[in-house]
């Protein structure tokens, strides 16, 4: 469990930090989300130790570790850039931490075979860094962060310097080896569709500040905010709000759409729009069009409806939203 | 761009003749005159009981050097990439000034401090002599071989960051333990050239050292004081040529060592 409550940091004059709080559950994968420059590493090196807070507190189960330096704060840390020990071996650099703790030499062999077999590098032991692939020097570097059992883990952007393949193949790795160890964990990412992938919470950052917190499904299904809408998940203007793609429906009968639209409470309304291209992806069909209010937007539809629709470039249909998000209903000033 | 055969060559050829009209006859001469009238005459005359206490007292002058300089090197360069004080600006030019001061003049100011009459006169009229003495060539030494080890090391620590250092802290060691198992390992080097570097310039440096130097024969010449004495003072031109080449031994030697070292690190 990590609670943070009210962390401020400034640079000069800029806010990094500015009044952060959030509890991180013991046990959880919680994913830091946000744009670059929000504050997502500002705010996992707080946690850390590795910078220290103008204001606020850190709490790591428990224990006020504000103010005491990394080392003993029961943390691990994985950077974006490996951070290897260039000079050392694969089994150096991961019984690292074991040998500054003075562990027998036995204890720290059988630990450090056990983590490498369990992150794959099992056979590696005598590599150096240099001779280890980008993901291996990853899985390395988590390696030597699980070596002296943290009680928490924080991973800035661990897999930010790997290409697309290697990303999804590790943090579904990550994710399982979650689920086996089960320490509490947080992970830095400005990617949505990662965050999405593997954390069961994820804390969207804006500006030095949360703009919300909660499960994935929560998060997208009620954003607190535009912000927050726009940040996690594709988006569409329909008469200048905030409406999912796959929630906008298409109808070529004028009646038909503003009759049904008027039983959506808090709805934008209806909107004329001109057909520009109608594109299949598989099991979907993206359909792509220009409003009377000339906006552009996207909408998703299934194959089923967009076959049933039959629509050629050029042809006019009304679209509304099928539902709104459901913050809109409980607090009307959003809906505005 | 593309080069054609002939001009590719020529420009070798004046490259190469430059270099051996420059540098290679000059070495090829004395050695020549060194060995021409046989090993043993050169050894007879490196063997001198003068010639042996000039080789101590560069090799001594050597080994007090380096370790002052790695110390005080290591510590400026760490100052320099990551400390931000008001007057680093500074430090950074004070660090070149032997690059740019003629080592002669590194000779009459350090008299000017710590000789008879200087600032620092006290001392030396109290019975402990700076200049013509031993603590006088160190310094003068030290002053012209500060920037090696500062200059290499510098580049090293910009390009290693902290990453490493940060997560060794996360990992639990403490200031200490991590200047030791992680920066100065990855340092080692640039470390090693700048003490390479500073090897080669103690052992051959002549205008300060000789400024601060009593030159006495046996007691207080060096190599290269010993080269020049046997030359101008006692008319020995033989003897200069082998005290020359027993000095270029050393500095090939130190070359030799760290082409060796070099291969060594690209193979880890
Ligand atoms: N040492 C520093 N000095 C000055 N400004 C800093 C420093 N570190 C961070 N900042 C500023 O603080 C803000 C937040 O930085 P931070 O690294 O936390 O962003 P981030 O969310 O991790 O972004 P990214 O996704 O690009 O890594 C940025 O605007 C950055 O310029
Ligand atoms: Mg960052």
């Amino acid at each position: 469990m990590i609670t943070v409550t009210g962390a401020h940091k400034s640079y000069g004059t800029f806010k990094a930090l500015d009044g952060v709080s959030v509890d991180i559950p013991a046990g959880s994968l919680t994913a830091l989300l946000g744009p670059s420059g929000s504050g997502k590493s500002t705010l996992l090196r707080s946690i850390a130790g590795l910078e220290d807070l103008d204001g606020g507190s850190v709490v790591i189960n428990g224990k006020d570790v504000t103010g005491i330096p990394p080392q003993q704060r029961g943390i691990g840390f994985v950077f974006q850039h490996y951070a290897a020990f260039k000079h050392m071996t694969v089994r150096d650099n991961v019984a690292f931490g074991l040998t500054i703790r003075k562990r027998p030499k036995a204890e720290i062999a059988r630990k450090v075979d056990e983590l490498l077999e369990i992150v794959g590098l099992d056979g590696f032991q005598h590599r150096y860094p240099a001779q280890l692939s980008g993901g291996q020097r990853q899985r390395m570097a988590l390696a030597r962060a699980l070596a002296v059992d943290p009680e928490v883990l924080l991973l800035d952007e661990p897999f930010g310097a790997l290409d697309a393949q290697v990303r999804a193949d590790l943090r579904r790795w990550l994710r399982r080896l979650h689920d086996e160890v089960h320490v509490t964990t947080v992970l830095v990412t400005h990617d949505q569709e990662e965050a999405l992938d593997v954390a069961d919470r994820i804390a969207v950052l804006n500006k030095g500040r949360i703009e919300q917190i909660g499960d994935p499904e929560v998060l997208y299904d009620r954003p607190a905010n535009d912000f927050v809408m726009s940040f996690l998940g594709q988006v569409a203007h329909v008469n200048g709000r905030l409406v999912r793609p796959h929630d906008i429906v298409l109808t070529r009968d004028r009646n038909e759409a503003y009759a049904a639209d008027a039983a959506v409470k808090g709805s934008p309304g209806v909107i004329t729009a001109r057909v520009d291209r109608v594109v299949r992806l598989g099991f979907e069909v993206r359909v792509e069009l220009t409003a009377d209010s000339s906006e552009q937007l996207e909408v998703q539809v299934t194959r089923a409806a967009a076959e049933a629709l039959a629509l050629d470039p050029g042809e006019t249909v009304y679209a509304r939203a099928a539902h709104t998000p459901d913050a809109w209903e409980t607090d009307p000033a959003l809906a505005i | 761009m593309k080069t054609s055969r002939p001009a590719r060559w020529s420009l070798r050829v004046v490259a190469l003749g430059y270099l051996i009209a420059l540098l290679g006859t000059p070495v090829v001469l004395i050695l020549w005159r060194t060995f021409e009238p046989g090993l043993g005459t050169f050894l007879a005359s490196v063997k001198t009981p003068a010639a042996i206490s000039a080789l101590n007292l560069s090799l001594l002058i050597v080994a007090i050097v380096v370790p002052l300089n790695v110390i005080f090197g290591v510590v400026t360069a760490l100052a320099l990439v990551r400390g931000r004080f008001r007057g680093r600006g500074l430090l950074q030019a004070v660090v070149d000034l032997p690059f740019a001061v003629s080592p002669v003049v590194v000779g009459v100011s350090l008299i000017l401090l710590w000789g008879a009459g200087g600032w620092f006169g006290a001392l030396d009229r109290a019975g402990f002599k700076v200049i013509f003495g031993l603590p006088g060539m160190v310094l003068a030494t030290l002053f012209v071989t500060l920037p090696f080890v500062v200059r290499e090391v510098e580049p090293v620590l910009h390009e290693i960051g902290t990453d490493q250092e940060q997560a060794a802290a996360t990992l639990g060691a403490n200031g200490w333990q991590t200047f030791w198992r992680i920066t100065l390992p990855a340092l080692r080097w640039g470390l090693t050239y700048g003490v390479v570097l500073t090897v080669a310039r103690a052992l051959g440096e002549f205008g300060a050292v000789i400024m601060v130097s009593s030159g006495f024969a046996g007691v207080s010449q060096t190599l290269t004081l010993l080269v020049h004495a046997r030359y101008v003072d006692d008319q020995n031109t033989y003897g200069a040529y082998a005290a020359a080449t027993l000095l270029m031994g050393l500095a090939v030697l130190t070359l030799l060592l760290m082409s060796v070292l070099n291969r060594k690190r690209r193979t880890t």
